[in-house]
């Protein structure tokens, strides 16, 4: 049974089309890979699946219902999750303190009359910064930063965890163990989708990866299968080797980091029109 | 109908004005996402440089215009675009609101210095006065031809500039992004300079068209800033067609107003109605506006103040209060008139502290706030604790609804709607009979509270400050409790706030709804202290002073917000003492907010730094030279909670926080 449904989203900046037709599910319980070359339009679909981005036309669907248009604090509330590939730690708390107020938020007025110290510690030690506590998040390094959003995400119980990149900045020890608490999480019953450019990673944890390109989805299998894909391979090698042609190093920015800045303008175009 | 056509040309003049206004401010914004609130202000400036030039210089109109629209406009532009506000535009809204409110300030600072108001009547004359044009009945002067001409002009110059230019191209592109188009050899810094160039130009150009009609006066020059983005938003601030169209129906709609309002029963008590149409226009277009979407990719952790524990802050709050209590027991009534009305300035910066230092929320209209609250505890009547109460009260619940409009936008959005509120109430509700009317005083009456009479100055004052100790202590409160950590995440990433499941909109109105709150009490208290107030105390502009104000002392402490209150009270006071320096003070504070702005934490932050400085620097200096003195460094402790607010792991955890790891903190760990 499909937990997450995307359906024929389509996402547009201006005339530039960051997202086209993505088609995809996701399984419960499973680790999912969605993989791509830069700019294939992989954080515009976690921004469209969480609620930071709305779609052109689509649809996205969480346990069948459709969520397309449900505000992104509702969507955590119903069990989304997510890391960011630019981070969002909060900077000016401690590291505990990140985890507290995630806490705090998803247990609303209950959490008055509890003490969430202990569940502090053990989210800590799940994802392995417990050394790292009281240092103020915008000091640490960014691979530990990555893992303090994880164990700020799952504060709040998510059923679907979305991690954008989340072993970039690890090395290769760290890389590993973090491969195997992704299992840990999918043992849990929690189903994890996860966009990451760590080849070995990727191919070892996901049960099932997506491959998306110029927006669209080309190829979905078993890692085995998606080694194996002749479309895959040049999708990916002809990014990988040779130099990118200028109007596909435009897209990198429109799907990427257009997506991710694209919001942050305090209205939702950014085009100067005439 | 021929008076209908009257008021449709008098509108298409003002909307043309409107429209020349907006698109300078348009072209700044969309290229630099600095949004200059001081557009209006340089106007007024070069409205009276222009007068100058033009009647007290006697150059020939043509040269000064040259001169001002060409040379010192476009020249001011890029002063303000590359020395006052370089980078402003990935920083937070807080600040660059901050900066160019400071840019505001001291361009009236300015004008007064300059152009005093003590002097002979200055007035523009219209072009080619006197030569009238006869259109079907209609009278039409050829001042309002022009506007409407140079108005079509301007908008196919820059349609020609946006389209078909290289450069314009390069302008549009670095709307998208300004990092991508230097990437590609754009100059991002040229194109941004030139925006600021046209874009000041037009303000000149609106303000020289606009001031033979509307007078050559600060203050209202000044607000057509908000006429300009109430049309400059019905383009989202980066359209240019929908900006004409805004401008166009703003100034008829503002003309029939005008024209139809004596025809309406009741009119006389409107009187301030057609000033207000751009407030209400704009209003209108914030509620209509869709959903802004979560921001991404912000700026991370801010070096925060210390937040002292609640037993330190206790111990601190009552030696205020002894202080006062010893000194306002030998003082003349009018100084403590001053002290009581620092205080109550130092309760509303406060509300700034709640708002703006832990929220990272700008509101532009303080003064109303407390406005509002002086007004309700007059009316009221009841010189008790639940008048203050219900002042209190009632003034949250006008900032909630003052912050419901916007409750889908972001803070651009809230701190230009609480600039329209506090024009409003300025205009419309405080002149109103409901209020103080025309200049004509409120009585408030001492509170008695638990028996004890509060009716002597003295007394009052100590009550004061025992209210300012105790919201001091409440806002301590909060920032040490869940809601301020809650608030903190909120202004680090709004984003990250909103996958974790919370709803920030009713949060953000709960936040307003309690620094409007907080405003309030200040004003009733500033009303029984005065014992009579009129609607001249709480006009927008000390807003906007008491903004400045806060940047520059601090408006993440208490400390800076005390010292700042202070300083509200003292800057009038002083600039009545030096009449001749009035307006370089303004100056002075604008610049000292235009260096400071950037660091929410002030000059406070910096005097708390200075025991670690004179124990990290000062002491092994003297303790080498004399080495009989018993001087140590300072010890470092492990920064836990309850030592948070001692000054050496504060000062370590700044240092360590804006990078510069010094060896101490690495001893500290």
């Amino acid at each position: 049974m499909s937990l997450l449904h995307v359906d024929d989203v389509v996402v547009q900046f201006g005339g530039v089309t960051a997202v086209n037709h993505a088609n995809f599910e996701v399984d419960e319980g499973t680790v999912t890979g969605l993989i791509g070359p830069n700019g294939a339009g992989k954080t515009t679909c976690f921004n469209v699946i969480t609620g930071l981005q709305t779609p052109t036309s689509g649809r996205v669907s969480l346990d069948g219902r459709d969520i397309t248009r449900m505000p992104v604090h509702r969507r955590s509330r119903k069990g989304i999750g997510r890391t960011f590939q630019r981070l969002e730690a909060f900077g000016s708390l401690t590291v505990a303190d990140n985890v507290r107020v995630a806490l705090d938020i998803h247990d609303g007025f209950g959490g008055l009359f509890r003490s969430v110290d202990n569940d502090i510690d053990e989210m800590l030690e799940l994802v392995g910064i417990a050394d790292y506590a009281n240092e103020r998040a915008d000091s640490i390094p960014t691979g530990t930063a990555r893992l303090l959003e994880l164990a700020r995400s799952l504060a709040t119980d998510p059923r679907l965890l979305l991690l954008d990149e989340p072993s970039s900045g690890l090395d290769e020890s760290e890389t590993e163990a973090f491969g195997e608490l992704l299992r840990h999480l999918a043992g849990e019953g929690r189903t994890v989708l996860m966009v990451e450019h760590d080849m070995d990673l990727v191919m070892n944890v996901c049960d099932v990866i997506h491959v998306l390109d110029f927006g669209t989805i080309i190829a979905q299998g078993t890692p085995a299968e998606i080694r194996a894909n002749p479309v895959v391979q040049k999708a990916y090698l002809g990014y990988e080797d040779a130099p990118e042609p200028v109007g596909a190093h435009a897209r990198t920015d429109v799907g990427d980091s257009g997506s991710d800045s694209g919001p942050d303008s305090d209205d939702d175009t950014k085009v100067l029109a005439l | 109908m021929t008076a209908f056509l009257s008021y449709t040309v008098i509108g298409l003049f003002t909307g043309a004005a409107y429209a020349i206004a907006a698109s300078g401010l348009v072209l700044t914004y969309s290229t630099t996402r600095v949004f200059n609130i001081a557009h209006g202000a340089v106007g007024m400036v070069f409205a009276f440089v222009y007068w100058d030039l033009s009647q007290r210089q006697g150059l020939p109109v043509w040269l000064s215009l040259v001169l001002v629209l060409l040379v010192m406009a476009p020249l001011t532009g890029v002063f303000i675009q590359r020395v006052l506000t370089p980078g402003l535009g990935t920083a937070p809204v807080g600040v660059s609101l901050v900066v160019t409110v400071a840019i505001l300030v001291g361009m009236i600072g300015i004008a007064t210095q300059i152009w005093p108001e003590n002097s002979a009547a200055r007035s523009i004359p219209q072009f080619f006065q006197g030569d009238l044009i006869h259109l079907g009945g209609v009278i039409v002067t050829p001042q309002q031809v022009i506007t409407i001409v140079i108005s079509a002009i301007v908008a196919g110059g820059l349609y020609v500039l946006l389209a078909r230019t290289r450069v314009g191209t390069a302008m549009r592109a670095s709307v998208d992004n300004a990092e991508l188009l230097s990437l590609y050899g754009g100059r991002a810094n040229v194109v941004a300079a030139l925006a600021w160039a046209i874009g000041t130009s037009l303000a000149a150009l609106a303000g020289i068209l606009l001031a033979p009609i509307i007078g050559l006066q600060y203050y209202d020059l000044t607000l057509l800033v908000i006429s300009a983005y109430a049309a400059a938003m019905l383009g989202k601030l980066t359209s240019l067609p929908m900006t004409y169209v805004g401008a166009m129906g703003l100034g008829l709609a503002q003309s029939y107003v005008v024209g139809y309002l004596q025809d309406i029963p009741g009119h006389d008590k409107l009187g301030g109605l057609p000033a207000c149409v751009p407030a209400l226009f704009l209003f209108a277009i914030l509620v209509l506006l869709p959903q802004a979407p979560l921001r991404i990719g912000q700026v991370k952790g801010i070096i925060s103040a210390p937040v002292p524990t609640i037993k330190r802050s206790l111990v601190f709050g009552v030696l205020l209060v002894v202080g006062v209590i010893v000194m306002a027991s030998g003082m003349a009534d009018s100084t403590l008139t001053n002290v009581g009305t620092a205080i109550a300035y130092s309760i509303l910066m406060l509300s700034l502290v709640l708002l703006t230092g832990y929220g990272g929320f700008v509101s532009l209209a303080s003064f109303a706030f407390a406005g509002v609250g002086a007004v309700v505890y007059c009316k009221v009547d009841q010189p008790n604790l639940l008048g203050l109460i219900l002042a209190i009260v009632i003034t949250a619940i006008v900032g909630a609804i003052v912050a419901i409009p916007v409750l889908r936008l972001t803070g651009l959005y809230l701190a230009l709607a609480t600039l329209a509120f506090g024009q409003l109430m300025d205009q419309l509700f405080f002149t109103s009979q409901w209020a103080f009317q025309f200049d004509n005083p409120l009585t408030a009456h001492r509170p008695s509270i638990f028996g004890f009479s509060f009716g002597r100055e003295g007394r009052y004052v100590d009550l004061m400050a025992v209210m300012l100790v105790l919201v001091a202590l409440v806002v301590i409160a909060i920032r040490r409790g869940r809601l301020g950590r809650m608030l903190i995440a909120m202004r680090d990433s709004q984003a990250a706030c909103g996958t974790l499941g919370l709803d920030q909109r009713w949060f953000r109105v709960g936040l307003f709804a309690g620094s409007a709150g907080i405003a309030g009490l200040s004003g009733a208290l500033l009303a029984g202290l005065r014992v009579t107030i009129s609607s001249s105390t709480f006009i927008y502009f000390n807003s906007l002073i008491l903004l400045m104000i806060a940047a520059v002392w601090g408006v993440t402490s208490i400390t800076g917000a005390v010292i700042g209150g202070a300083f509200m009270m003292y800057l009038p006071v002083a600039q009545s003492n030096y009449p001749t320096y009035a307006g370089l003070m303004f100056v002075v504070v604008a610049v000292g907010a235009v260096i400071l702005g950037r660091n929410p934490n002030g000059l406070t932050y910096w005097m708390f730094r200075v025991p670690g400085w004179i124990q990290d620097s000062l002491y092994p200096v003297l303790a080498d030279r004399y080495p009989g003195l018993a001087l140590k460094a300072r010890a470092f402790e492990v920064s836990g909670e309850e030592d948070e607010a001692l000054v050496p792991v504060d000062a370590a955890d700044a240092g360590h926080n804006s990078g510069e790891v010094t060896s101490d903190v690495v001893a500290s760990r």
